[in-house]
Protein backbone atom coordinates (compact mmCIF):
# COMPACT_ATOMS: atom_id res chain seq x y z
CA UNK A 1 0.00 0.00 0.00
CA UNK A 2 2.99 2.21 0.47
CA UNK A 3 2.80 4.69 -2.37
CA UNK A 4 1.23 2.03 -4.64
CA UNK A 5 -2.22 3.49 -5.14
CA UNK A 6 -2.94 4.29 -8.78
CA UNK A 7 -5.74 6.85 -9.00
CA UNK A 8 -8.58 5.86 -11.30
CA UNK A 9 -12.32 5.48 -11.82
CA UNK A 10 -12.47 1.94 -13.23
CA UNK A 11 -14.98 -0.66 -12.13
CA UNK A 12 -12.31 -2.19 -9.92
CA UNK A 13 -11.56 1.19 -8.30
CA UNK A 14 -15.25 1.79 -7.65
CA UNK A 15 -15.95 -1.63 -6.16
CA UNK A 16 -16.65 -1.25 -2.42
CA UNK A 17 -13.58 -2.05 -0.38
CA UNK A 18 -15.18 -4.69 1.82
CA UNK A 19 -16.43 -6.50 -1.28
CA UNK A 20 -12.96 -6.28 -2.81
CA UNK A 21 -11.42 -7.69 0.34
CA UNK A 22 -13.94 -10.53 0.39
CA UNK A 23 -13.33 -11.30 -3.29
CA UNK A 24 -9.59 -11.21 -2.66
CA UNK A 25 -9.99 -13.75 0.13
CA UNK A 26 -12.15 -15.96 -2.08
CA UNK A 27 -9.65 -15.61 -4.91
CA UNK A 28 -6.79 -16.69 -2.67
CA UNK A 29 -8.80 -19.69 -1.47
CA UNK A 30 -9.67 -20.73 -5.03
CA UNK A 31 -6.03 -20.33 -6.00
CA UNK A 32 -5.09 -22.98 -3.47
CA UNK A 33 -7.43 -25.36 -5.31
CA UNK A 34 -5.79 -24.76 -8.69
CA UNK A 35 -4.28 -28.02 -9.96
CA UNK A 36 -2.69 -28.35 -13.36
CA UNK A 37 -1.80 -26.14 -16.27
CA UNK A 38 -5.35 -25.59 -17.55
CA UNK A 39 -6.77 -24.20 -14.31
CA UNK A 40 -3.59 -22.16 -13.85
CA UNK A 41 -4.08 -20.74 -17.34
CA UNK A 42 -7.68 -19.81 -16.50
CA UNK A 43 -6.53 -18.10 -13.31
CA UNK A 44 -3.92 -16.09 -15.23
CA UNK A 45 -6.53 -15.10 -17.83
CA UNK A 46 -8.90 -13.89 -15.08
CA UNK A 47 -6.03 -11.92 -13.55
CA UNK A 48 -5.21 -10.31 -16.89
CA UNK A 49 -8.85 -9.30 -17.36
CA UNK A 50 -8.95 -7.73 -13.90
CA UNK A 51 -5.78 -5.74 -14.57
CA UNK A 52 -7.20 -4.60 -17.91
CA UNK A 53 -10.47 -3.59 -16.24
CA UNK A 54 -8.51 -1.59 -13.68
CA UNK A 55 -6.54 0.04 -16.54
CA UNK A 56 -3.21 -0.73 -14.91
CA UNK A 57 -0.35 -0.03 -17.35
CA UNK A 58 1.77 -3.07 -18.22
CA UNK A 59 4.95 -1.59 -16.71
CA UNK A 60 3.14 -0.93 -13.42
CA UNK A 61 1.75 -4.48 -13.41
CA UNK A 62 5.23 -5.84 -14.09
CA UNK A 63 6.67 -3.86 -11.16
CA UNK A 64 4.29 -5.64 -8.79
CA UNK A 65 5.43 -9.16 -9.63
CA UNK A 66 9.00 -8.46 -10.74
CA UNK A 67 10.51 -8.67 -7.24
CA UNK A 68 8.86 -12.06 -6.64
CA UNK A 69 10.66 -13.54 -9.63
CA UNK A 70 13.97 -13.20 -7.81
CA UNK A 71 12.58 -15.30 -5.00
CA UNK A 72 11.39 -17.91 -7.48
CA UNK A 73 14.85 -18.19 -9.02
CA UNK A 74 15.83 -19.94 -5.78
CA UNK A 75 12.52 -21.50 -4.75
CA UNK A 76 11.57 -23.20 -8.01
CA UNK A 77 14.72 -25.33 -8.42
CA UNK A 78 14.51 -26.34 -4.76
CA UNK A 79 10.85 -27.32 -5.16
CA UNK A 80 11.66 -29.17 -8.37
CA UNK A 81 14.36 -31.13 -6.59
CA UNK A 82 11.92 -32.44 -3.98
CA UNK A 83 8.59 -32.54 -5.84
CA UNK A 84 9.34 -32.36 -9.54
CA UNK A 85 9.08 -29.64 -12.13
CA UNK A 86 5.26 -29.72 -12.56
CA UNK A 87 4.80 -29.08 -8.82
CA UNK A 88 7.45 -26.36 -8.91
CA UNK A 89 5.73 -24.71 -11.86
CA UNK A 90 2.37 -24.85 -10.09
CA UNK A 91 3.85 -23.30 -6.96
CA UNK A 92 5.45 -20.50 -8.98
CA UNK A 93 2.23 -19.83 -10.85
CA UNK A 94 0.15 -19.68 -7.68
CA UNK A 95 2.62 -17.35 -5.96
CA UNK A 96 2.78 -14.94 -8.86
CA UNK A 97 -1.01 -14.84 -9.15
CA UNK A 98 -1.42 -14.34 -5.39
CA UNK A 99 1.06 -11.45 -5.34
CA UNK A 100 -0.54 -9.90 -8.42
CA UNK A 101 -4.04 -10.15 -6.91
CA UNK A 102 -2.90 -8.52 -3.67
CA UNK A 103 -1.09 -5.83 -5.64
CA UNK A 104 -4.22 -5.15 -7.69
CA UNK A 105 -6.07 -4.54 -4.46
CA UNK A 106 -3.50 -1.98 -3.25
CA UNK A 107 -3.29 -0.35 -6.69
CA UNK A 108 -7.02 0.30 -6.72
CA UNK A 109 -7.79 1.00 -3.07
CA UNK A 110 -6.86 4.01 -0.94
CA UNK A 111 -5.72 3.54 2.64
CA UNK A 112 -8.60 5.73 3.77
CA UNK A 113 -11.13 3.35 2.26
CA UNK A 114 -9.35 0.37 3.84
CA UNK A 115 -9.57 2.11 7.22
CA UNK A 116 -13.25 2.87 6.72
CA UNK A 117 -13.87 -0.73 5.68
CA UNK A 118 -12.05 -2.01 8.79
CA UNK A 119 -14.10 0.30 10.97
CA UNK A 120 -17.33 -0.88 9.34
CA UNK A 121 -16.35 -4.52 9.72
CA UNK A 122 -15.40 -4.06 13.37
CA UNK A 123 -18.42 -1.98 14.32
CA UNK A 124 -20.45 -5.02 15.52
CA UNK A 125 -17.62 -5.69 17.98
CA UNK A 126 -17.53 -2.13 19.33
CA UNK A 127 -18.16 -3.36 22.80
CA UNK A 128 -14.77 -5.08 22.91
CA UNK A 129 -12.72 -3.32 20.28
CA UNK A 130 -12.40 0.34 19.22
CA UNK A 131 -12.74 0.27 15.39
CA UNK A 132 -11.27 3.75 14.91
CA UNK A 133 -8.23 2.87 16.96
CA UNK A 134 -7.66 -0.29 14.91
CA UNK A 135 -8.00 1.76 11.74
CA UNK A 136 -5.46 4.27 13.03
CA UNK A 137 -3.10 1.44 13.94
CA UNK A 138 -3.23 0.12 10.38
CA UNK A 139 -2.61 3.59 8.93
CA UNK A 140 0.36 4.14 11.20
CA UNK A 141 1.79 0.73 10.36
CA UNK A 142 1.68 1.62 6.68
CA UNK A 143 3.08 5.10 7.31
CA UNK A 144 6.00 3.80 9.35
CA UNK A 145 7.38 1.58 6.59
CA UNK A 146 8.85 4.43 4.51
CA UNK A 147 9.76 6.28 7.71
CA UNK A 148 11.84 3.40 9.07
CA UNK A 149 13.25 2.75 5.59
CA UNK A 150 14.54 6.34 5.55
CA UNK A 151 16.02 5.93 9.03
CA UNK A 152 17.83 2.75 8.01
CA UNK A 153 19.18 4.42 4.88
CA UNK A 154 20.42 7.49 6.78
CA UNK A 155 22.06 5.40 9.50
CA UNK A 156 23.68 3.16 6.88
CA UNK A 157 25.10 6.23 5.14
CA UNK A 158 26.41 7.61 8.40
CA UNK A 159 27.93 4.24 9.23
CA UNK A 160 29.66 4.14 5.86
CA UNK A 161 30.89 7.71 6.27
CA UNK A 162 32.52 6.69 9.53
CA UNK A 163 34.13 3.60 8.04
CA UNK A 164 31.94 1.18 10.01
CA UNK A 165 30.23 -0.63 7.12
CA UNK A 166 30.77 -4.04 8.73
CA UNK A 167 29.39 -3.16 12.13
CA UNK A 168 25.89 -4.49 12.73
CA UNK A 169 25.75 -2.70 16.08
CA UNK A 170 26.50 0.62 14.36
CA UNK A 171 23.39 0.02 12.23
CA UNK A 172 20.97 -1.69 14.60
CA UNK A 173 21.36 0.49 17.69
CA UNK A 174 20.88 3.88 16.01
CA UNK A 175 17.99 2.53 13.92
CA UNK A 176 16.19 1.27 17.02
CA UNK A 177 16.87 4.45 19.00
CA UNK A 178 15.82 6.79 16.20
CA UNK A 179 12.74 4.69 15.48
CA UNK A 180 11.68 4.95 19.11
CA UNK A 181 12.21 8.72 19.06
CA UNK A 182 10.20 8.91 15.83
CA UNK A 183 7.40 6.87 17.41
CA UNK A 184 7.37 9.26 20.35
CA UNK A 185 7.24 12.28 18.05
CA UNK A 186 4.44 10.77 15.95
CA UNK A 187 2.46 10.07 19.11
CA UNK A 188 2.87 13.70 20.11
CA UNK A 189 1.79 14.88 16.67
CA UNK A 190 -1.30 12.64 16.78
CA UNK A 191 -2.23 14.09 20.14
CA UNK A 192 -1.82 17.58 18.71
CA UNK A 193 -4.10 16.65 15.78
CA UNK A 194 -6.80 15.56 18.20
CA UNK A 195 -6.19 11.82 18.29
CA UNK A 196 -5.23 11.46 21.91
CA UNK A 197 -5.60 8.67 24.47
CA UNK B 1 -8.10 36.77 19.47
CA UNK B 2 -7.81 33.96 21.95
CA UNK B 3 -6.46 34.71 25.40
CA UNK B 4 -3.68 32.36 26.48
CA UNK B 5 -2.54 32.65 30.06
CA UNK B 6 0.37 31.18 31.94
CA UNK B 7 -0.01 31.58 35.71
CA UNK B 8 3.17 30.89 37.68
CA UNK B 9 4.06 27.92 35.56
CA UNK B 10 7.03 25.74 36.40
CA UNK B 11 8.06 22.43 34.91
CA UNK B 12 10.81 19.88 35.23
CA UNK B 13 12.07 17.07 33.05
CA UNK B 14 13.70 14.76 35.54
CA UNK B 15 16.26 16.77 37.49
CA UNK B 16 16.27 19.65 35.04
CA UNK B 17 14.00 22.61 35.61
CA UNK B 18 12.96 23.79 32.14
CA UNK B 19 10.46 26.47 33.09
CA UNK B 20 10.56 28.57 36.24
CA UNK B 21 7.61 30.55 37.49
CA UNK B 22 6.45 31.83 34.11
CA UNK B 23 3.52 34.23 34.06
CA UNK B 24 2.29 35.49 30.70
CA UNK B 25 -0.89 36.72 29.07
CA UNK B 26 -0.87 36.28 25.29
CA UNK B 27 -3.50 38.17 23.36
CA UNK B 28 -1.67 39.59 20.37
CA UNK B 29 -2.15 38.47 16.80
CA UNK B 30 1.48 37.63 16.08
CA UNK B 31 3.80 36.49 18.86
CA UNK B 32 7.37 35.29 18.46
CA UNK B 33 9.25 33.19 20.99
CA UNK B 34 13.06 33.11 20.87
CA UNK B 35 15.80 31.66 23.01
CA UNK B 36 18.83 29.43 22.97
CA UNK B 37 18.58 25.67 22.54
CA UNK B 38 17.36 24.16 25.79
CA UNK B 39 16.01 27.46 27.10
CA UNK B 40 12.48 26.07 27.55
CA UNK B 41 10.72 27.72 24.63
CA UNK B 42 9.53 24.47 23.02
CA UNK B 43 8.20 23.27 26.38
CA UNK B 44 6.45 26.61 26.81
CA UNK B 45 4.62 26.43 23.48
CA UNK B 46 3.77 22.76 23.93
CA UNK B 47 1.86 23.79 27.02
CA UNK B 48 -0.38 26.00 24.91
CA UNK B 49 -2.11 23.03 23.35
CA UNK B 50 -1.64 20.69 26.25
CA UNK B 51 1.06 18.45 24.82
CA UNK B 52 2.90 19.18 28.05
CA UNK B 53 1.05 20.02 31.25
CA UNK B 54 2.82 22.09 33.89
CA UNK B 55 4.06 20.61 37.16
CA UNK B 56 2.94 23.72 38.98
CA UNK B 57 0.82 26.65 37.93
CA UNK B 58 -1.87 26.76 35.31
CA UNK B 59 -2.14 27.33 31.58
CA UNK B 60 -5.48 28.32 30.07
CA UNK B 61 -6.72 29.03 26.58
CA UNK B 62 -9.87 31.16 26.60
CA UNK B 63 -10.44 30.04 30.15
CA UNK B 64 -9.98 26.34 29.38
CA UNK B 65 -7.39 24.65 31.58
CA UNK B 66 -5.06 22.69 29.28
CA UNK B 67 -4.49 20.07 31.98
CA UNK B 68 -8.20 19.33 32.40
CA UNK B 69 -9.66 20.24 29.03
CA UNK B 70 -6.80 19.22 26.75
CA UNK B 71 -9.04 17.84 24.02
CA UNK B 72 -11.14 20.99 23.85
CA UNK B 73 -8.01 23.10 23.82
CA UNK B 74 -6.50 21.09 20.97
CA UNK B 75 -9.60 21.75 18.85
CA UNK B 76 -8.82 25.44 19.13
CA UNK B 77 -5.04 25.33 19.02
CA UNK B 78 -3.22 23.74 16.08
CA UNK B 79 0.42 22.75 16.43
CA UNK B 80 3.02 22.60 13.68
CA UNK B 81 6.20 20.70 14.49
CA UNK B 82 9.76 21.24 13.33
CA UNK B 83 9.93 17.94 11.47
CA UNK B 84 6.89 17.44 9.25
CA UNK B 85 7.75 13.75 8.79
CA UNK B 86 6.57 13.15 12.33
CA UNK B 87 3.28 14.84 11.64
CA UNK B 88 2.36 13.04 8.42
CA UNK B 89 0.23 9.98 9.12
CA UNK B 90 -1.44 8.91 5.89
CA UNK B 91 0.17 7.61 2.69
CA UNK B 92 -1.16 10.21 0.27
CA UNK B 93 -1.35 13.99 0.52
CA UNK B 94 -5.13 14.15 0.21
CA UNK B 95 -5.66 11.42 2.79
CA UNK B 96 -3.36 13.12 5.27
CA UNK B 97 -5.24 16.42 5.08
CA UNK B 98 -8.60 14.65 5.30
CA UNK B 99 -7.36 12.63 8.28
CA UNK B 100 -7.61 15.68 10.55
CA UNK B 101 -11.36 15.84 9.93
CA UNK B 102 -12.06 12.26 11.01
CA UNK B 103 -14.27 12.02 14.06
CA UNK B 104 -15.64 15.54 13.59
CA UNK B 105 -19.05 14.39 12.37
CA UNK B 106 -18.74 15.95 8.94
CA UNK B 107 -20.35 14.43 5.87
CA UNK B 108 -18.01 12.88 3.26
CA UNK B 109 -18.93 15.73 0.92
CA UNK B 110 -17.98 18.35 3.50
CA UNK B 111 -14.69 16.56 4.23
CA UNK B 112 -13.92 16.45 0.51
CA UNK B 113 -14.78 20.14 0.03
CA UNK B 114 -12.65 21.30 2.93
CA UNK B 115 -9.78 19.01 1.96
CA UNK B 116 -9.79 20.27 -1.62
CA UNK B 117 -9.88 23.87 -0.42
CA UNK B 118 -6.91 23.31 1.90
CA UNK B 119 -4.92 21.57 -0.84
CA UNK B 120 -5.65 24.42 -3.24
CA UNK B 121 -4.73 27.07 -0.67
CA UNK B 122 -1.31 25.55 0.00
CA UNK B 123 -0.47 24.72 -3.59
CA UNK B 124 -0.77 20.98 -3.09
CA UNK B 125 -3.73 20.25 -5.34
CA UNK B 126 -1.42 18.85 -8.01
CA UNK B 127 0.13 16.47 -5.47
CA UNK B 128 -3.14 15.30 -3.92
CA UNK B 129 -2.73 11.63 -4.90
CA UNK B 130 1.06 11.54 -4.49
CA UNK B 131 2.71 9.56 -1.68
CA UNK B 132 3.20 11.99 1.18
CA UNK B 133 6.60 10.59 2.14
CA UNK B 134 7.97 11.41 -1.32
CA UNK B 135 7.31 15.15 -1.09
CA UNK B 136 10.21 17.55 -0.72
CA UNK B 137 10.94 19.05 2.69
CA UNK B 138 9.14 22.27 1.84
CA UNK B 139 6.13 20.45 0.43
CA UNK B 140 5.94 18.28 3.55
CA UNK B 141 5.84 21.36 5.75
CA UNK B 142 3.11 22.80 3.51
CA UNK B 143 1.23 19.53 3.94
CA UNK B 144 1.68 19.74 7.70
CA UNK B 145 0.24 23.27 7.63
CA UNK B 146 -2.66 22.26 5.39
CA UNK B 147 -3.40 19.27 7.60
CA UNK B 148 -3.75 21.38 10.75
CA UNK B 149 -5.44 24.40 9.18
CA UNK B 150 -8.17 22.32 7.47
CA UNK B 151 -9.71 22.07 10.94
CA UNK B 152 -9.97 25.88 11.14
CA UNK B 153 -8.37 26.37 14.54
CA UNK B 154 -8.39 29.71 16.37
CA UNK B 155 -4.66 29.62 17.16
CA UNK B 156 -1.66 28.22 15.33
CA UNK B 157 1.48 27.41 17.27
CA UNK B 158 4.55 26.59 15.20
CA UNK B 159 7.72 25.24 16.80
CA UNK B 160 10.66 26.16 14.57
CA UNK B 161 8.71 25.36 11.39
CA UNK B 162 11.51 26.51 9.07
CA UNK B 163 14.57 24.99 10.76
CA UNK B 164 14.81 22.02 8.40
CA UNK B 165 14.03 24.00 5.26
CA UNK B 166 16.18 25.76 2.68
CA UNK B 167 16.02 29.55 2.49
CA UNK B 168 13.35 29.69 -0.22
CA UNK B 169 11.00 27.24 1.48
CA UNK B 170 11.64 28.90 4.84
CA UNK B 171 10.53 32.24 3.43
CA UNK B 172 7.51 30.61 1.83
CA UNK B 173 6.37 28.99 5.07
CA UNK B 174 7.07 32.19 6.99
CA UNK B 175 5.00 34.19 4.52
CA UNK B 176 2.13 31.71 4.77
CA UNK B 177 2.17 31.89 8.55
CA UNK B 178 2.25 35.69 8.43
CA UNK B 179 -0.81 35.72 6.17
CA UNK B 180 -3.01 33.46 8.30
CA UNK B 181 -6.20 34.91 9.80
CA UNK B 182 -5.57 32.94 13.00
CA UNK B 183 -3.58 34.09 16.00
CA UNK B 184 -0.06 32.79 15.37
CA UNK B 185 2.67 31.99 17.88
CA UNK B 186 6.01 31.01 16.39
CA UNK B 187 9.17 29.69 17.97
CA UNK B 188 12.03 30.51 15.66
CA UNK B 189 15.75 31.12 15.36
CA UNK B 190 15.15 33.17 12.20
CA UNK B 191 14.98 36.52 13.88
CA UNK B 192 14.32 38.46 10.68
CA UNK B 193 10.92 36.76 10.45
CA UNK B 194 9.77 38.54 13.58
CA UNK B 195 10.19 42.12 12.39
CA UNK B 196 6.44 42.63 11.80
CA UNK B 197 5.27 40.68 14.81
CA UNK B 198 3.30 42.34 17.61
CA UNK B 199 5.31 40.90 20.44
CA UNK B 200 8.48 38.88 21.01
CA UNK B 201 9.23 36.92 24.16
CA UNK B 202 12.78 35.88 24.98
CA UNK B 203 13.14 32.74 27.07
CA UNK B 204 16.41 32.17 28.88
CA UNK B 205 17.05 29.25 31.24
CA UNK B 206 13.35 28.70 31.76
CA UNK B 207 12.47 32.30 32.54
CA UNK B 208 11.08 35.20 30.56
CA UNK B 209 14.15 37.34 29.96
CA UNK B 210 12.45 39.91 27.75
CA UNK B 211 8.90 40.57 26.60
CA UNK B 212 8.37 43.54 24.31
CA UNK B 213 8.00 44.74 20.75
CA UNK B 214 10.37 42.97 18.33
CA UNK B 215 13.03 45.69 18.25
CA UNK B 216 13.40 45.91 22.00
CA UNK B 217 13.08 42.18 22.71
CA UNK B 218 15.56 41.16 20.04
CA UNK B 219 18.07 43.74 21.27
CA UNK B 220 17.77 42.20 24.72
CA UNK B 221 18.23 38.73 23.18
CA UNK B 222 21.31 39.97 21.36
CA UNK B 223 22.73 41.25 24.63
CA UNK B 224 22.13 37.85 26.23
CA UNK B 225 24.06 36.12 23.47
CA UNK B 226 27.06 38.43 23.83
Amino acid sequence: MIGLYLPGTSLVHRTPTLLKLALLAVGMALLAAVQGAVSLGVAIAVLAVLYALARVPVRVAWRQVGPVLWLLVIAVPVQALFAGWPAAGLMAGRLIIAVALAALFTLTTTVTSVLSACETALRPFRRWVDPERIGLLIALMIRCVPLVTDIVREVAEARRARGQERSLVALAVPVVVRSLYAADAIGEALTARGFDD
Amino acid sequence: MSVIEFAQVSHRFGEREVLRDVTLRLTENRIGIVGANGSGKSTLVRMINGLVTPDTGRVTVDGLDVARRGRDVRRRVAFVFTNPDNQIVMPTVREDVAFTLRGRRLSPAEVATRTDAALERFGLAGHAEHPSHRLSGGQKQLLALAAVLVAEPAVVVADEPTTLLDARNARRIAALLAGLPQQVIVVTHQLDLLADFDRVIVIDEGRVAADAAPGVALAAYDALLA
